[in-house]
């Protein structure tokens, strides 16, 4: 029953070696009449992010005097999953998710800026193919940016596993449920520190710090295409305003 | 930790202030389809008002969702929980086994003390044996506990959720953070991991940056921490095991010397401070032996025996190790007779002693003297020889240590009260020197404190995990 996760020729099932990620691909400023806005493809993971905010707090009880408030909500569409599943708001995942995504964007969030305001943040799953965690918090970081919302640091993120001896990076959905572990590492790139950690199943301390590694170098990958195609928006939008002179 | 009303598969665990219940419930459901031969395991927590104003009641709050799938991801994807021994009939019926958590009192740190009552209620349920029959063979009988006994879950390791919680830039860590640590804190990281040193489940979920070297180290020490914790968790559900076996057993009201021996399960950690207050009192020993108490009856039994010498050795206490003189040695006596040494006491009535032992001071000199080399861990004539001990005296020195052997597992009320006002015990055996002894004592006394040290070391002072009883307290 044991599935070959790495070929001995050291390819995976879809033909990538362990330490590569998937194909990414993003945009940003894909729904205009939000603030901030953004589009993130890892492989067949597709995620999108849109953000709402600085606005006034909507529950009066809930603000806080010196910094903004940051609500997260995370939700997977029905036709996300290969199976059809109609989710509802209440769905467990879906609720540490969202608090696991806003506090991670939240550390990055220069709050104190912001007095008595919120940011809210919708992260929409439109094609789960595992790593969707990871790909809510790049497209999420990128929406904020793409608002215009202080920030510390970019936060990116990046998943990787151990199945057959080997640490792999970036696991699609069939390596996901082989049943080895799980890490998920939301990582400043600048800053050089972790905030998100999440990880699941039994590891040996050594292979966990194998993993970690790993993981941590991925997000770094990300950390240079988020900053690249950030850019590139920048300047278009510059040129497009007649700031750029081409 | 005890259970409540003496069920299986109840625990209540204090850590520090946070009080958490968590109850364990069996009931046969279908199993999903895409585990046929598997039971399954939920966790469900409760947040109520009761635990923290703060909580507001009703649906489950975010909080209370995290710690329910943190506790929930360090049993299942570790598999410490044996899902396919809960099967009864592949792909049609199977045990769903339920871990309801109650927050009761929450001042900080709902994680840990959460997933240690999960981990002893599920220790301690004991799920009805069923058998598959009828006339088809497709029948299950779920058979009373009366008539069959109950059998446990099989649990293959013991996850132990250890918090740390991030102050200032990240590179400041506590361990175990109180309610008031957390209100302030930056952030922080849960990591639940076994007493083999494998990691079962990391959450950081967001919150201040850390740096990786920061993770490895909080990692490293979860790992001393997760096996502290594992013994003092296996050692409650031992005594829960003991006392369930006892309550089996029809006895008769005299013969109560047997629930003794079960709770004098030593708790080296607290031995020692509690003795510099219980030294002085005349208590009669071994009065209350519920588990809650463990801990001051063992130092009774020593009150009962230092007696006479209360004021020396409150003294001698209060400063730690290097002493001189035997005097102190015996004012270090802590090891004592809680230790290794079953002192079935004091509480049977003299009818079930069969023989008083005979005693003269002399007799009882030599006796403590080998008796304390025995309680040392087994010290052997050869270690003796090591010194320079003569021939003659080292055999008699093993003949006193065979003696006393028997001695110390011996029972007689006269012991305890006549024995003592021996007080301190010069040995005879003077050709060991005095710096030997002491250092013996400090041996002693620091082998009943590894428990103790890193407990003390990295808990911020205040809390101090303890378990204790639940509403089923036997006072």
């Amino acid at each position: 029953m044991a599935t070959e996760f790495v070929s001995p020729e050291g390819l995976r099932l879809d033909g990538r070696r362990p330490p590569e990620m998937r194909h990414l691909h993003a945009v940003v400023g894909v729904v205009p009449s939000a603030d901030g806005s953004a589009l993130f493809h890892m492989g067949n993971t597709q995620v999108m992010a849109v953000v709402y905010g600085p606005h006034e707090v909507h529950n009066k009880a809930h603000q806080l005097h010196d910094k903004a408030l940051v609500r997260c909500e995370y939700s997977m569409a029905a036709f996300s999953t290969g199976e059809r599943r109609r989710r509802g708001k209440t769905d467990r995942r879906a609720t540490e998710l969202s608090l696991v995504i806003g506090q991670t964007l939240e550390a990055a969030i220069m709050t104190h800026l912001l007095p008595r305001s919120q940011i809210d943040i919708y992260v929409q799953v439109l094609q789960a193919d595992g790593g969707t965690r990871a790909a809510c918090i790049n497209a999420a970081s990128m929406a904020l940016a793409d608002a215009g919302i202080p920030m510390r640091d970019l936060v990116v993120s990046c998943a990787a596993g151990y199945l057959n001896s080997t640490p792999l990076l970036d696991l699609n959905y069939q390596e996901d449920s082989g049943g080895g572990p799980d890490l998920v590492v939301g990582y400043f790139p600048k800053l050089e520190k972790l905030s998100l950690l999440q990880m699941d199943s039994k590891v040996s301390i050594e292979t966990f710090e194998k993993v970690l590694e790993l993981a941590t170098e991925g997000a770094k990958a990300v950390a240079t295409f988020t900053r690249e195609k950030l850019l590139e928006n920048t300047r278009t939008l510059a040129s497009a305003r007649g700031h750029l002179k081409i | 930790m005890a259970t409540s009303n003496g069920e299986d598969g109840s625990v209540e665990v204090q850590l520090g202030q946070t009080r958490v219940l968590a109850v364990v419930k069996g009931e046969i459901t279908q199993p999903y389809p895409d585990r046929g031969n598997e039971g399954s395991l939920a966790i469900f927590t409760e947040f109520s008002p009761m635990g923290d104003p703060a909580f507001e009641p009703g649906r489950p709050s975010e909080m209370a969702v995290e710690l329910g799938r943190i506790i929930d991801r360090g049993l299942r994807e570790s598999r410490a929980v044996d899902t396919e021994s809960l099967c009864i009939l592949s792909g049609r019926s199977v045990w769903s086994i339920r871990v309801d958590i109650h927050i009761l009192d929450n001042y900080g740190n709902l994680v840990d003390a959460a997933n240690l009552a999960a981990l002893a209620a599920l220790l301690s349920y004991r799920r009805p044996e069923c058998t598959v029959g009828g006339d088809d063979g497709q029948q299950i009988i779920v058979h009373p506990p009366e008539v069959r006994e109950p059998v446990g879950l099989i649990i293959h390791h013991l996850p132990i959720a250890v918090t740390f919680a991030f102050f200032g830039d990240g590179n400041f860590q506590v361990l175990d953070p109180n309610l008031k640590e957390e209100e302030v804190m930056g952030g922080r990281i849960t990591i639940t991991i076994n007493s083999q040193g494998e990691i079962c489940a990391v959450q950081k979920g967001g919150g201040v940056g850390v740096s990786a070297s920061e993770v490895m180290r909080c990692l490293r020490i979860a790992a001393a921490k997760a096996q502290s914790m594992t013994e003092t968790l296996k050692k409650a559900v031992e005594i829960h095991e003991i006392e369930r076996a006892q309550r089996k057993i029809r006895r008769h009201p005299n013969l109560q010397n047997q629930i003794d021996t079960a709770s004098s399960v030593p708790n080296p950690i607290k031995k020692i401070e509690v003795e510099m207050e219980e030294t002085s009192e005349d208590i009669e020993p071994k009065q209350a032996l519920d588990t809650e108490r463990g801990i001051k009856d063992l130092s009774m039994s020593d009150s009962s025996r230092m007696k006479s010498t209360e004021t020396e050795v409150a003294e001698t206490l209060t400063e730690k190790p290097s002493r001189a003189g035997g005097r102190d040695l015996f004012a270090g006596g802590e090891s004592a007779w809680g230790d290794d040494v079953k002192l079935t006491p004091l509480k049977g009535s003299p009818g079930t002693r069969s023989t008083l032992f005979p005693l003269d001071s002399d007799a009882l000199v030599e006796f403590d003297v080998a008796a304390r080399a025995v309680l040392r861990g087994g010290v052997s004539s050869q270690r003796m020889s090591s010194k320079l001990v003569s021939e003659p005296l080292q055999r008699q020195i093993s003949d006193q240590i065979a003696a006393a052997a028997v001695y110390a597992n011996q029972t007689s009320p006269l012991i305890s009260e006549d024995a003592r006002p021996l007080g301190p015990i010069f040995p005879r055996v003077g050709d060991m020197d005095s710096t030997e002894e002491s250092d013996a004592a400090l041996e002693t006394k620091s082998v009943s404190q590894p428990e103790g040290t890193p407990v003390n070391f990295y808990f911020s002072g205040k809390k101090k995990p303890k378990k204790r009883g639940g509403s089923g307290r036997q006072d």
